[in-house]
């Protein structure tokens, strides 16, 4: 009798439609080691078939961009032989039901698609939400996320200079977890994972496989439930150290002669890293599951091509090579075997015990997955909120309310416990637009971000993609870097819903757009779907991560104010937009209404004259207006200041103060400048056809606007004060 | 000056303090691997900062029973200069080069930051370009590194005037809040009785450079430098 009855089939989160599709790929029934490798590789982890029609409209291509999806990582140009590998990948539901251990991995795994490619890795960021604070886990989920990620980036020795970090109840079920790391390389000496070479040994090395993480793509493809608790073996558990040694031994062996192809083994472990490989070389791949070196006894074929164990790698090395390949791993002590030999039979034919336990085709798994056009609706669009509807209260007040809100609070609690500074070259460290990294002995830096306004996507999907990827340019360019290119990890609920499934087409239409007109490619990404609990789904979260390039980086600027006596100048049109705003969050406690509009063919205009005065040292400071609006930014600059600088704010009379103060109109920048530049600053606004105007002078010790003042120390301890507070004693996760 | 850092498994401050070294020296220190048993000749020795074999049990204790520890004990013994940052000064307790202990921060939790120290003495050739009670700024980056000493050993690293940093206000006073880990008596780096070997828990390294915010680690180097050149 079979032993793969419906039960089994459903266990494995396949469909019915799926399995027959199974069964005529194979000929015959799988056993439950073939199953159980279709069931990993079909989910919507590794195969993306929910979201693949829709991200192949995305733009992945510039003249800078040198690999763009659909390798480990996404690489750039940045000139002089140098390369940019980065990526920016999830880990959301591990890290909800073991919070350390499910974001250290997610650290280590995006660490991987990054050296895995020949890279250094140069500065890890984070992106981060979680539930309402006031929900009896958010606390405990904070404490263990920050714990596992330091305790993973500390260790391997890469600075983590930045992320992001929101608070709504929509995650209350659902944390997101996104990782992104930045690596550099020499454009000469890049690796890729395509298998060449029939004959070609097939080597295994890193850490031993174990039991762990068995499922875990499967896990990460499914909604949560009340048992979802139950899932905790399928996370798994990460090593640090080994991954410091991992990434040392693979870049001196890749600076001998000796790799054809390497690929780490992430999500689904060995069977996606193996089926990748020879898929993409169009070859085949014999292997001894004996020789896989284990940490447990009696490991069956099925459990050593599922587990998801961390800190190992896959690689074809060049005839002869393997005993160049051998002592490296020796001298980095860690674990080396030949697992198989490439093929030219376009099949994976796996042994265990001397018998052969599974004889699968590869294209039909890795290249001829499931691809779905799932129907979908467009979200209706809310109605404009106007300023007048919009209750005014003291516009200090207010001031001292948001940036004491979970969403603008210092975040100081959490990126104190990030070794920011190790590899001594971060020069903008986090609390600024984006973080700014130098490049190891040159003049060059890179300006790193992320950005998402999941209420903006909440409001309008379209809308809200345009907006993330306006705000990432618009982060880099404040810190006077040429934006580059981007990363996505596109998290929503749960596709087979026509609503989610109109967000994601919604969410990609708008980055899309956004993407072409900012010239901004999407090089690298990731999806997490299914991120719903008791049919409750996230706010839409297409976060992005974005690169920029600074030539030279003594030209950078930070969003402090530097003195007293200066002129403070927005640049951009404001009109008081409130909908779906801050200010309507958490002083109006209403979620509605429109989000503001991006003008995009603005919005490149605006950033390259930003870049313009930055460059010609014409800008002291200089910060994107984003959550919040004016009076936030201006009192971003000022708490960031040495010695507190405070600022004297005029507002024009033509709008209510509150929606003036704000408001979130896109496309605005506030810089500070010397008394003698602003002619200057202000001709060349109007040579690119910016609005510009001087709305404020630098000095004092206080903030003040239409007759109301508080000083920038009191601010400044509204806003460092609600994380330390509200984390209290929580002790870390581990 | 000829100077080695020493590079364990999991050390990941080797190439910063490299880099700090070379800006004041004007050549490479010598890169040298735990497994080996010679060392060079060299005035400086620096145990670097980062995780050595991870520090899965005590950080530090590993690497304090590397083959080359046993070498540098010797040549620290003969008086050559010894500087242990961070985990390199967790490594030099563990080996009993320096005395007292690193325990876990009072709050338990990793700390990257700079904080204010107080140079407590210019005499030596670690710190001969900085001012007896001046106030520096270096960052320090550990979750282990809140200092003990039993009274009697505290009373004689006192008493010897073995201190080399205390964690300080920016004025330079000594209230609680300007102790980042619980250290004993603020105590951020010590002295062996001889004064040849260093280690401190903040990282002059990091703070080397303008660009990165501030240089006053540099002048360790310089004074490294300086007196042994």
């Amino acid at each position: 009798m079979s032993n793969i009855t419906p039960e089994v089939i459903a266990q494995h989160g396949i469909k019915p439609d799926e399995y027959q599709r199974i069964l005529e790929i194979m000929g015959r029934e799988p056993n439950l080691t073939e199953l159980g490798i279709f069931s990993v590789m079909w989910s919507e982890h590794c195969s993306y078939k929910s979201s693949k029609k829709w991200l192949k409209t995305l733009p992945t291509t510039a003249p800078w961009v040198i690999c763009g999806p659909g390798e480990n990582a996404g690489i750039i140009d940045i000139g002089d032989n140098q390369a940019i590998v980065f990526k920016m990948e999830s880990h959301n539901h591990p890290s909800f039901i073991e919070p350390y251990q499910g974001a250290a991995t997610g650290v280590g795994g995006i660490l991987r698609d990054v050296f895995t490619m020949g890279a250094r890795p140069i500065a890890n960021m984070n992106a981060l939400r979680f539930g309402d604070p006031s929900n009896p886990k958010t606390r405990h989920l904070v404490a263990g996320v920050v714990a596992g990620i330091g305790g993973y980036g500390n260790c391997v020795g890469v600075p983590t200079v930045g992320g992001e970090t929101n608070f709504h109840k929509s995650y209350n079920g659902n944390i997101l977890v996104n990782a992104m790391t930045v690596g550099l390389a020499d454009k000469d000496n890049i690796f890729y994972s395509a298998a060449a070479g029939v004959g070609n040994p097939v080597v295994y090395f890193g850490s031993k496989t174990g039991r762990d993480g068995i499922h875990g793509a499967t896990m990460a493809s499914a909604e949560f439930d009340e048992k979802s608790e139950e899932k905790r073996p399928t996370v798994q558990v990460g090593d640090p150290f080994t991954e410091k040694l991992l990434i040392e031994a693979c870049l001196e062996l890749m600076a001998t002669d000796a790799i054809v192809a390497i690929q780490d083994m992430g999500a689904a472990g060995l069977t996606s890293s193996s089926f990748e490989m020879a898929s993409k070389g169009g070859l085949g791949i014999e292997m001894d599951l004996d020789s896989v070196p284990m940490r447990e006894e009696g490991m069956t074929a099925y459990e050593i091509m599922l587990s998801e164990s961390q800190e190992r790698m896959l690689m074809i090395l060049k005839p002869g090579k393997e005993d160049v390949a051998r002592a490296i791993m020796d001298k980095w002590e860690l674990d080396f075997a030949v697992i198989g030999v490439l093929t030219d039979t376009g099949r994976m034919v796996l042994k265990r015990h001397g018998q052969v336990v599974a004889d699968l085709p590869i294209d039909p798994l890795a290249q001829a997955s499931p691809e779905y056009d799932r129907p979908w609706v467009a979200p209706a669009k809310p109605p404009v909120v106007l300023a007048e509807d919009v209750p005014a209260q003291c516009p200090i007040e207010a001031l001292k309310t948001l940036l004491a809100c979970p969403d603008l609070a210092s975040k100081r609690w959490i990126y104190q416990q990030y070794d920011h500074m190790v590899m001594g070259d971060t020069v903008q460290r986090p609390g600024g637009d984006a973080a700014v990294v130098r490049i190891h002995g040159t003049p060059k830096a890179v300006a790193i971000t992320t950005d998402c306004t999941p209420r903006y996507c909440q409001a309008d999907p379209h809308e809200g993609g345009r907006q993330a990827v306006a705000e990432a340019y618009r982060n880099l360019s404040a810190t006077g870097a040429v934006p580059l290119a981007v990363t996505d990890n596109l998290n929503f609920g749960n596709p087979e819903k026509p609503e989610i499934m109109g967000q994601i087409v919604e969410a990609i239409r708008g980055m899309g757009e956004a993407c072409r007109d900012l010239d901004f490619p999407v090089v690298s990404g990731n999806v997490s779907l299914y991120n719903e609990t008791q049919g409750t789904a996230i706010q839409p979260t297409p976060a992005i991560g974005a690169v920029g390039l600074l030539d030279d980086v003594s030209r950078h600027t930070t969003i402090a104010f530097k003195d007293a006596g200066n002129a403070i100048v927005l640049l951009g049109e404001t009109k008081g937009w409130l909908g779906a705003s801050l200010y309507l969050r958490e002083i109006c406690h209403r979620e509605d209404g429109a989000p503001p509009p991006v003008a995009l063919h603005r919005e490149r205009r605006k950033g390259e004259l930003v870049r313009q005065l930055i460059q010609d040292g014409l800008v002291s400071a200089c910060h994107d207006v984003s959550d919040g609006g004016i009076l936030v930014a201006v009192a971003e600059m000022a708490m960031a200041s040495e010695g507190l600088i405070g600022a004297a704010l005029d507002h024009p009379s033509t709008l209510p103060l509150h929606a003036w103060c704000f408001g979130e109109d896109q496309g605005r920048y506030i810089l500070e400048v010397r008394q003698d530049d602003l002619v200057s600053v202000l001709e060349e606004a109007q040579e690119h056809d910016v609005g510009a105007r001087v709305i404020g002078t630098t000095g004092g010790h206080v903030i003040s606007i239409g007759g109301r003042a508080a000083t920038v120390e009191d601010l400044k301890a509204a806003n460092e004060g609600w994380m330390p507070k509200y984390m209290g004693n929580e002790m870390s996760g581990h | 000056m000829k100077a080695a850092v020493i590079v364990f498994p999991g050390s990941n401050c080797d190439r910063d303090v490299a880099v700090a070294l070379e800006a004041s020296m004007g050549a490479k220190p010598l890169m040298v691997w735990h497994r080996d048993t010679e060392l060079p000749q060299v005035d400086l020795i620096a145990v670097p900062g980062g995780f050595s074999y991870g520090d899965y049990l005590r950080c530090g204790a590993m690497a304090a029973h590397s083959p080359i520890m046993r070498e540098v004990k010797a040549r620290a013994e003969a008086g050559v200069r010894v500087l242990g940052i961070c985990n390199g000064f967790q490594v030099l307790t563990e080996a009993g080069l320096l005395p007292g202990v690193l325990m876990r921060n009072s709050g338990l939790k990793f700390i990257c930051r700079d904080v204010h120290l107080r140079v407590e003495d210019s005499e030596t050739d670690f710190c001969r370009q900085y001012q007896c009670g001046e106030v520096v700024r270096f960052p320090i980056a550990h979750a282990e590194g809140n200092f003990f000493a039993d009274d009697e050993t505290f009373r004689a690293i006192e008493g010897n005037g073995q201190v080399a940093f205390r964690y300080c206000t920016p004025d330079g006073g000594f209230d609680p809040a300007a102790n980042p880990n619980g250290s004993l008596g603020n105590v951020a780096g010590i002295y062996n009785e001889k004064r040849n070997v260093l280690g401190l828990m903040p990282h002059p390294e990091r703070l080397a450079e303008d660009l990165l915010g501030g240089s006053d680690g540099k002048r360790m180097f310089d004074s490294l430098v300086e007196a042994l050149s």
